[in-house]
């Protein structure tokens, strides 16, 4: 309840994220004191998918999320394929790899620019930049980037300009601009907007990776047991040279921006903002099972340089082994009821989900009042709330002591005059300029990538479809199979039991449903609500302008409906539901 | 950018700028102005200086008209309409949100947040605006399903379609509910016009729709000034008149009856016909093979792997399984009779939602202007997925 120092703030809707999120906070001398994190929209998609064909279930979980639009459909396919023992072609892995690799890149840059920087970035204030300022500082941060020219950022701040100037502001209406936690000055300004709009031409570009192998983005298409993209070079319809040269061509594209354009900034803009090294700390537990994009059937065990592992109760230097039976998924806090007792802890296998709103009928003003307030379960590691994504991955390869990490990463703080401390990355800076890192790595992993595959052809290897377990008569009468992927936002995992050649069970257990969960049965805050009121001390100057929250929330890079993921099984109640 | 960068009305600048700018006078647009003043029968309203301060009083209100207000909610959805969008080419998601379009709300990309967005949102609903939706309205659970701002998706959209000039509901899920729609319906997923039926909307299908299929809707509207011609469903002809095989690059190899039988073979090496491993594109309307993905890069047949369907309605339940071949297909192949129809009307009633669907399903198959249409209806609590074909009585 509040008391007479504290007031209730609500946020809702948060937006520049995925999906429905409505973030409630109790805040009182300009910090927040309490914090609900609360997914407000739920769809039932693993309901849907029960008793489909298996080989169909990536295209019912592709649509869980339009953003990352590739990753569960291909945490789909590596589970069915775990379920059925089926080995995929290498070339098909690469060209899998290839799609993961550049949703990573993709997605980042899009959260970054599109969805984060005006966090950070006061776009009023770049329109009184001196452009030859902004096009010093774009040579000295990248001097081989050619869009750096003084008459270029001058042309960038005339169209925003006159976009504006009719007083109509579009996207910018009722924005935070002036607000007094905006550091940045108008050059740099000048220059992140300038990014904003590249950066939008980039994206529609170098996704084009997906739509030669998958036909379209959003929603590519995939294939159980391969790919359906042939490789034939003598063909006019298929992977053939003339799709090499684009691929090599959105490959470069994708990598030198993020070296160049994307990581540079981003330094550059924290420089501003080395505070938020040290707020919006999470939980100090965090998890990974590889490297950002990486691919994974079954146990997980080393794929690329990063091993399966967790850093646990704050100490970010011992490595904990990673052990998948170790999760489980509470209630607690979410509308969904369990028939063994709403205390307990499922693990996927042996999960349970009936959907049930208990919440009030909107409108409504406050949800929290109420011990459950969201549609997003509680997924729990050994009973502890652990943050995974970006920072994740980035802390853990600084643990096993990757010497590409640890140079990025020292260097980087070195240059933001921090200490070479790994704690500082658990924050709302540390967040965003971890998900920065490793679009460096990853542009060399999709360099590397696509390297390999072209050395595959020359050596004749274009398989890309294994037909071997394609028939279902060939399968066994009951199996069961789970499929990891590094996501952008972290560590998915879908699980799938197959009976008589149909889905019988289906479960996803999401990034955003780990970061994004609310209170479990211990009490413990999932880790937004925990970045935000766990100290006492976050910063909320203006209660009724929600800019911190806002840096902090999408730090995270919320994609609430991937948050809301629920498991089928006999007993799932089907709502009745009134006719219009 | 290159098509707007002539004489189109842009940048925020009033109608008088734009026409200044393309070199029309001030005295010309006054004397258009009287015309039009006299024509509507404002002259006599002009107690003094007759017409001439009619023209003027007009030619004020029209010289401050500026770019059109937008709206673009996004209900119960995944987002990848709006991402669509972001890959448009011809007209650039920069160029429209800078240039074409004052876009004041819309979750995805808008700097503001909470009451500031809802602030947003209620100051552009009380005026004129185009109103485009992506995403499904949920009736279960009260609303609980999906809000935004403490309010139910429905609520949101009814508040915010009363002053729109034109509605276009954008994607699967808005036109009919998609995936959260597909049997049984977990939550009672509806789409636009099934919430606001005394309402004309535009249905814009796909899963997503291609991002160029998306701008051009709204820059029709921009050009013409009115909502495209459409289908009886909605559905503008110039993207969804066409079925995917008539126009299909592979269509040469059906008519020789050379198919792909598994993929990867010799026939999938050589780009042959998909119809065997289950290509949907016989039976599905969209302007993929003529305007393709991603700046005419690609569309699924041309990287091989079969059509799924995707701009048709209920195709999670139609076009499923994916990989059987057409005749096959339980959504397609079992013929029903419009007496059969009645029946499964009567008999779902108590279903619900399912109920409403085949109101709505009945309803659209009267104004159809298709030879032979397919619906499914799959219904509420009955775990299976049952599909009806519709025969067309026109």
């Amino acid at each position: 309840m509040t008391t007479a120092e504290t007031k209730r703030v609500v946020v809702d809707p948060v937006t520049r994220i995925e999906g429905h999120l409505r973030i409630e906070l109790e805040v009182g001398d300009g910090a927040i004191k309490n914090a609900w994190s609360c997914t407000t929209q739920y769809r039932g998609i693993e309901v849907v998918v029960r008793g489909r064909d298996p080989r169909d279930a990536w295209a019912f979980t592709q649509r869980i999320c339009g953003v990352c639009t590739a990753v569960h459909a291909l945490a789909s396919i590596l589970a069915v394929e775990d379920a059925l023992s089926y080995p995929v072609p290498v070339q098909a892995q690469l060209i899998r790899s290839l799609i993961s690799q550049m949703q990573i890149l993709q997605d980042h840059v899009i959260h970054f620019y599109h969805l984060q920087a005006l966090d950070w970035v006061d776009v009023v204030s770049a329109l009184s930049a001196d452009p030859s300022e902004t096009a010093k500082l774009q040579s000295e941060l990248s001097p081989s980037w050619p869009l750096s020219s003084a008459a270029y950022f001058a042309e960038v701040q005339r169209k925003i300009k006159e976009s504006v100037s009719g007083g109509q502001y579009s996207i910018f209406t009722n924005g935070y601009w002036g607000h007094p936690a905006y550091k940045l000055p108008p050059a740099v300004n000048l220059l992140a907007v300038a990014h904003y709009l590249e950066a939008l031409d980039w994206q529609r570009d170098v996704i084009k990776l997906h739509t030669i192998f998958g036909g379209k983005n959003p929603h590519p298409n995939f294939l159980v047991g391969g790919m359906a993209c042939a490789i034939n070079l003598d063909s006019d319809v298929t992977i053939n040279q003339v799709r090499l040269d684009q691929l090599q061509h959105l490959v470069d594209r994708a990598a030198s921006f993020c070296e160049q354009v994307y990581f540079t900034d981003v330094v550059a803009i924290a420089s501003f903002y080395p505070e938020w090294f040290r707020i919006g700390a999470s939980n100090p537990n965090v998890m990974a099972v590889g490297e950002a994009g990486a691919l994974l059937s079954g146990t997980p065990s080393q794929t690329g340089a990063l091993q399966p592992g967790l850093l646990l109760g704050g100490d970010y230097h011992t490595v904990v082994p990673f052990e998948m039976g170790k999760i489980a998924e509470f209630i607690t806090s979410a509308w969904y009821t369990y028939p063994q007792g709403d205390e307990v802890g499922l693990p996927p296998w042996e999960g349970v989900t009936i959907g049930r709103y208990t919440g009030p009928k909107p409108p409504y003003q406050w949800l929290s009042n109420d011990a459950r307030y969201t549609w997003t379960k509680c997924p729990r590691y050994d009973g502890n709330p652990v943050a995974v994504g970006p920072n994740a991955r980035v802390m853990l390869g600084y643990a096993q002591g990757l010497t590409e990490i640890r140079d990025l990463v020292d260097d980087s703080l070195r240059r933001l005059r921090l200490p070479a401390d790994p704690s500082l990355l658990n924050s709302t800076a540390g967040r965003m300029f971890c998900r920065a890192l490793e679009s460096v790595t990853t542009a060399r992993r999709i360099r590397a990538s696509f390297d390999s595959f072209l050395q595959r052809i020359k050596a004749g290897e274009t398989a890309t479809f294994n037909p071997a377990r394609w028939e279902p008569s060939t399968w066994p009468a009951k199996c069961r199979g789970v499929g990891w992927m590094e996501a952008p936002r972290g560590t998915l995992s879908h699980w799938v039991v197959i009976e008589n050649a149909a889905i019988s069970n289906y479960q996803a257990v999401v990034p955003s449903t780990w970061n994004s969960s609310g209170r479990d049965a211990k009490g413990q805050m999932g880790p937004y609500e925990y970045s935000l009121a766990h100290g006492g001390d976050h910063p909320l100057v203006e209660p009724s302008k929600p800019l911190e929250v806002l840096r902090t929330v999408h730090s995270f890079d919320p994609c609430q409906s991937c948050a809301v993921q629920v498991l089928d099984d006999a007993g799932t109640e089907i709502v009745q539901v009134k006719v219009l | 950018m290159s098509q707007w960068s002539g004489d189109f009305w842009r940048r925020g600048e009033t109608l008088g700028e734009h026409l200044e700018r393309r070199g029309v006078s001030r005295r010309e647009f006054l004397g258009w102005c009287g015309k039009m003043a006299a024509l509507m029968g404002l002259a006599p309203l002009a107690l003094d200086g007759g017409p001439a301060l009619a023209a003027e009083a007009l030619a004020q209100k029209l010289g401050a008209l500026k770019r059109p207000v937008v709206i673009w909610l996004q209900l119960q959805e995944c987002t990848g309409c709006l991402e669509s969008t972001l890959r448009s080419y011809d007209t650039g998601i920069g160029d429209l949100v800078l240039n074409l379009i004052s876009l004041e709300y819309v979750e995805l990309l808008m700097a503001a947040a909470g009451e500031q967005a809802n602030a947003a949102l209620e100051e552009a609903s009380s005026q004129e605006h185009i109103l485009l939706i992506n995403g499904s309205v949920p009736l279960g659970a009260d609303g609980g399903y999906c809000t935004i701002g403490g309010e139910s998706a429905e609520a949101v959209l009814r508040k915010a379609a009363a002053k729109a000039t034109h509605i276009l509901a954008v994607g699967a899920c808005a036109y009919y509910g998609c995936v959260q729609a597909a049997s049984p319906n977990p939550t009672g997923a509806v789409g636009i016009q099934d919430v606001l039926q005394d309402r004309a909307v535009v249905n814009v299908p796909g899963c997503p729709p291609i991002g160029g299929v998306i701008t051009a809707v709204i820059t029709y509207i921009l050009t013409q000034g009115r909502t495209p011609p459409c289908d009886r469903e909605g559905r503008p002809l110039f993207a969804y008149s066409q079925r995917i095989h008539d126009h299909c690059p592979r269509r040469a190899h059906y008519d020789a009856g050379e198919f792909v039988s598994q993929f990867d073979d010799a026939a999938a090496r050589q780009g042959h016909c998909l119809y065997e491993v289950g290509c949907k594109g016989p039976e599905t309307f969209s302007p993929c093979p003529a305007i393709k993905w991603n700046e005419g890069t690609s569309f699924p047949i041309d990287s091989g792997h079969p059509c799924i369907g995707c701009t048709e309605k209920h195709f999670f339940d139609r076009m499923t399984p994916f990989y059987s071949k057409l005749p096959t297909v339980p959504g397609l192949g079992l013929e029903r009779t419009a007496n059969r129809i009645g029946a499964v009307a009567v008999g779902a009633a108590l279903g619900g939602i399912a109920a409403h669907a085949i109101g709505s399903a009945v309803r659209q198959r009267k104004e159809r202007i298709r030879e032979e249409t397919v619906v499914s209806l799959p219904i509420v609590g009955a775990g299976e997925h049952q599909t009806l074909r519709e025969t067309d009585e026109s």
